[in-house]
């Protein structure tokens, strides 16, 4: 309910400065719904070719071009898209001991990336091999709960950022995993991990009430969740956590999902939770309709996954 | 009254007006979509690629050295060629380094069974053997400890039955798998000596349960991964020639 009497309030303020004008644009438009679609990979780990037609898990999935051509039809179908990746792009094929992530970056940038947050396999050639090739990304990093204040990577990954599309204001903030244990220190060096829980509730106010988004993503490598250790923080005890996120789109675990996981929030709302794998064997799409609100009915969300 | 009137009217113009300006969000729909061979490939991105992977190809499957047999890890109960190799080559690669950088020797090597992650297959060995057996991006790590802990990594060879690599220590079980025999290069352990033991990073922190590494006298991490020692190995070798020996057998008495 807040956030409906939020969004009226802001309204009723912005009318009554242009009271007497009556030409608000919003009058005249014939638009119903709108329509966002979010696009998403995770754990691609250098796999730039596909898997071949003899691979014993994979055969014949997969590759960066097959899924450019796949992410170029849906831009088509609806130009308010944006394209997020949730980590551990390096990795896992020779192109990263050769190349050391320079080709991965490159192809993300000429897919149009919108960001990445950061993976434990991204520190693999060190904090300073990450760095070497942030000149090839033309997307951004958005991480918020590494900081980097004394690191090399100082000021090179946002917290948040935001994309308006279409009209619609869209959050996107980053978490990692705790790094400790997982990646040697002389790896990420002074990077300190700060707690996901807090710092997602400073990020969904700060996306929430000062940046005023519609709609609020958490991009997240900390993994689906630990059956052997529930209280470890992954997605689904974040989802279950926190309040007014949307959609988080997961990563590290590898975790094939047969759909999006609907979760409710700490306010008992619905919200998502994906992950699609690994190896850029699938692409996760998820859209959202945006309708103007006398079509809605109350709270009721409808979620079709 | 007129002005009260006016009033009404803008309020009802107001909400209106922002029921008509909110966007709500009102329905997800979610998807996975599966990439594979029904999709076109992206001509540009086919093409930009293709000349690294044409660099990548053409270096991983240059000929390093040859294998006038076929190796695999399943070939011996408790040493096998390929883990023979394996081990050998991380000592005679990394035990130079380590000379070089605290003027002592490297003692022995333990590496672990299932780090052997392919065979090597008769015929020209390329760097793409060197990946395929060694796929994982584990470092040489040197550890110093007690004889006392050797001998717990004895004990622990002893119990797992397995042919894990090992290089410079030889043990002799009998056949109830009981350590007859354990000597590094010859000379019985001493268990008040430091020992310099060559690992990786993966066993050193306790995996395949090997939890003898800790605590250490010294640790020196080489900055040199086990894939990059068996290419440089491969290197030097015109043809490789490992074989299964006695350097940990167990005997029927």
């Amino acid at each position: 309910m807040k956030r409906r009497q939020f969004i009226q309030q802001t309204s009723a303020s912005a009318a009554l400065v242009t009271v007497g004008g009556f030409g608000l644009s919003s009058f005249s438009t014939a638009e119903k719904s709108k329509k966002i679609t979010i696009l998403h990979t995770n754990d691609v780990h250098s796999h730039i070719d596909p898997f071949g037609p003899e691979d014993g898990r994979n055969p014949n999935q997969g590759g960066v071009a097959r899924r450019a051509s796949l992410i170029d039809s849906i831009r088509q179908e609806n130009p308010n898209t944006l394209l997020l990746d949730a980590g551990d792009i390096f990795q896992g094929t020779p192109y990263f001991n050769y190349y050391g992530g320079e080709l991965e970056f490159k192809l993300m940038s000429m897919l149009k990336y919108d960001g990445a947050t950061i993976g434990n396999h991204d520190f693999d050639n060190g904090i300073d091999g990450l760095f070497a090739q942030l000149p090839h990304a033309k997307f951004d990093f958005i991480s918020a709960n590494y900081d980097f204040s004394n690191t090399i990577m100082d000021g090179l990954a946002k917290p948040y950022k935001t994309f308006t599309k279409n009209g619609i204001k869209i959050g996107v903030f980053g978490l990692g995993i705790e790094l400790a244990g997982l990646v040697d220190k002389n790896m990420y060096k002074e990077t300190v991990y700060l707690d996901p829980i807090e710092i997602t509730q400073d990020m969904t106010r700060i996306l929430k009430e000062d940046e005023k988004c519609d709609l609020i993503i958490c991009l997240s490598h900390m993994g689906y969740n630990y059956k052997n250790n529930p209280e470890k923080i992954s997605d689904l005890v974040l989802a279950s956590k926190s309040k007014n996120i949307d959609l988080i789109i997961g990563g590290h675990t590898h975790t094939f999902l047969s759909k999006p996981t609907i979760v409710k929030n700490s306010l008992g709302k619905n919200m998502l939770v994906n992950q699609v794998g690994c190896y850029g064997i699938n692409l996760g799409k998820i859209d959202f309709y945006f309708d103007k609100e006398k079509n809605v009915t109350s709270e009721g969300n409808s979620i079709i996954v | 009254m007129k002005s009260q009137h006016l009033l009404i009217v803008l309020i009802a113009f107001l909400l209106f007006n922002c029921k008509q300006d909110a966007w709500q969000l009102h329905r997800i729909q979610g998807a996975q979509i599966n990439i594979n061979d029904t999709l076109q490939p992206d001509a540009d991105i086919e093409a930009f690629i293709k000349p690294y992977r044409e660099h990548v190809n053409r270096d991983l499957d240059s000929m390093l050295s040859y294998a006038p047999e076929t190796y695999s890890k399943s070939d011996g109960e408790f040493n096998t060629a390929i883990g023979n190799l394996f081990a050998d080559a991380v000592y005679e690669q990394s035990n130079p380094v380590f000379l070089k950088r605290t003027g002592k020797n490297i003692d022995m090597v333990l590496l672990n069974h299932g780090g052997i992650r392919a065979i090597i297959s008769k015929g020209p060995v390329t760097a793409r053997t060197a990946f395929e057996i060694m796929p994982f991006e584990n470092s040489i790590v040197v550890v110093g400890i007690k004889g006392s802990q050797v001998n717990e990594l004895v004990k622990y060879l002893s119990k797992a039955k397995r042919a894990h690599p090992i290089s410079k220590l030889h043990v002799v079980l009998n056949k109830d798998y009981e350590i007859l025999e354990a000597d590094i290069s010859g000379v019985v352990i001493d268990t008040s000596k430091t020992y310099y033991v060559a690992t990786n990073d993966y066993l050193y922190s306790g995996g395949d349960h090997m939890t003898f590494f800790q605590p250490e006298e010294s640790l020196d991490v080489l900055d040199y991964k086990i894939r990059n020692a068996l290419l440089d190995y491969f290197k030097t070798k015109d043809t490789i020639n490992p074989v299964i020996d006695n350097r940990f057998i167990k005997l029927n008495k």
